[in-house]
């Protein structure tokens, strides 16, 4: 589990990620899901060499149900990246660390 | 003997991996195990394990990837998060590219990259993730009081479909055949579950929703007749494809692209091996797995032994 990601919910969604100046990376995760937990370390690590520049958080959805029914998730693990308030990018499922680096290094490049 | 970065690169970290690790690191070989996402391999998706020896009362299948991550860990092996790119396989050594961009080479290949779930291919691509699902532990919770259709009449499809009726209120188990191939033990809770319901002979032509899941289209294949189910989630457990891309033009591998081996491991070419789902085997579980990693590394241990005497 990705112990320095900030944990949010959903009275402070709205100002951690629609109200961020940086584009934000939102893990929806459960303590129930294997692969969720399995994903934090590789979360972790990126939060490390990109955590200047995108601010990384996470949802717990077992306790957040109304921000995951928002976005319409019915899986986890799901990435959502925010850019301005508005979806950027998504990615549901277990995910490659080299597939997760090029889709941040994508969005930060869009400027 | 050509002079390489390692003795032994293994590529995945499922069970028979790791065990392929624990293995060479006790023997002391110069060892590194590459997993492109997380270590673990199919067993975290799992949401329940009783067929392991070991632990009695069962095990959830993320604990007991974890701890074998842990004890591979403890006994000195080396994990990296790298994805292979490509390999050039010659006898003496071998050459890997990875995602990263860097190039290693190895005396020997323990391939270990497991295999994913099979998909219908009738559509359910633009509904993953909206209510198409492979895991159930993952996404069975976001099905409370929903019906739902599970696809499969194997292992794993039995297991996870009981699994569901934790949550649902109906699960619609649709499998091709008129009795399951699942173990007996599986078989008997699900046929006394109250909330399976079976739909034999049947396969799934196509799903359909708004914005998600909404109906699941059925087809007998003895009556030809077709029917539709009201569902607000598909979850498909019809077997597995390997996960041989980087690989299957340098060894020979059957028609589904598993891996051939012989009782050794040993694929066609010497020096590299295939352990666990990856490889053609009768019976694909933890147990066989993690059986097949132990006899890699020996067999591993061996070839490098042979070419230090060839000099």
């Amino acid at each position: 589990m990705a112990e320095n990601i900030v944990e949010i919910d959903d009275d402070s969604f709205e100002k951690a990620v629609l109200k961020a100046d940086n584009p934000v990376m939102v893990d929806f995760w459960a303590p129930w899901c294997g692969p969720c937990r399995a994903i934090g370390p590789i979360v972790e690590e990126l939060e490390g060499v990109y955590g200047e520049k995108m601010n990384f958080v996470k949802v717990n959805v077992d306790e957040n149900p109304l921000t995951p029914s928002k976005y319409g998730i019915k899986a986890i693990p799901t990435l959502i990246f925010f850019k301005n308030g508005e979806v950027a990018e998504q990615i549901t499922g277990m995910v490659a660390k080299g597939k997760l680096e090029e889709t941040i290094k994508g969005i930060l490049q869009e400027g | 003997m050509v002079k390489t970065d390692y003795d032994v690169i293994i590529i995945g970290g499922g069970p028979a991996g790791l065990t392929a690790g624990m293995y060479a690191a006790r023997a002391r070989l110069n060892v590194v195990l590459f997993e492109k996402a997380a270590p673990g391999g199919q067993v975290i998706v799992t949401d329940w394990v009783e067929n392991y020896p070991g632990f009695p009362e069962g095990i959830t299948g993320y604990d007991l990837g974890e701890k074998m991550v842990t004890q591979a860990k403890t006994l000195g092996l080396p994990i990296e998060s790298e994805e292979i790119t490509a390999m050039t396989l010659s006898k003496d050594e071998k050459t890997i590219h990875l995602s990263s961009g860097r190039t290693v080479t190895t005396h020997t290949v323990i391939i270990a990259s497991g295999a994913s779930p099979r998909k219908l291919d009738v559509g359910e691509a633009k509904f993953m993730g909206k209510g198409v699902s492979f895991c159930a532990t993952c996404d069975a919770p976001f099905f409370r009081d929903k019906v739902l259709v599970a696809v499969g009449g194997g292992d794993t499809a039995v297991q996870e479909a009981i699994y569901l009726t934790k949550f649902a209120t109906k699960v619609y188990l649709v499998h091709r055949r008129d009795e399951l191939r699942a173990t007996k033990v599986l078989q008997e809770r699900a046929l006394k579950n109250d909330k399976i319901e079976m739909v034999w002979d049947s396969v799934v032509t196509g799903m359909d929703g708004f914005f998600s899941v909404e109906k699941v289209h059925l087809e007998n294949l003895k009556t030809k007749a077709q029917s539709t189910i009201k569902a607000d989630g598909c979850f498909i457990w019809v077997g597995t494809t390997p996960n041989t891309s980087y690989v299957k033009d340098s060894v020979k591998t059957d028609e589904g692209g598993f891996v051939f081996t012989d009782t050794h491991m040993e694929t066609s070419v010497p020096g590299v091996y295939a352990v666990g789902d990856v490889r053609t085997t009768p019976l694909k579980q933890i147990t066989t797995a993690v059986g097949d990693g132990a006899i890699a590394t020996m067999s591993a241990e061996h070839f490098i032994e042979n070419l230090k005497d060839v000099k």
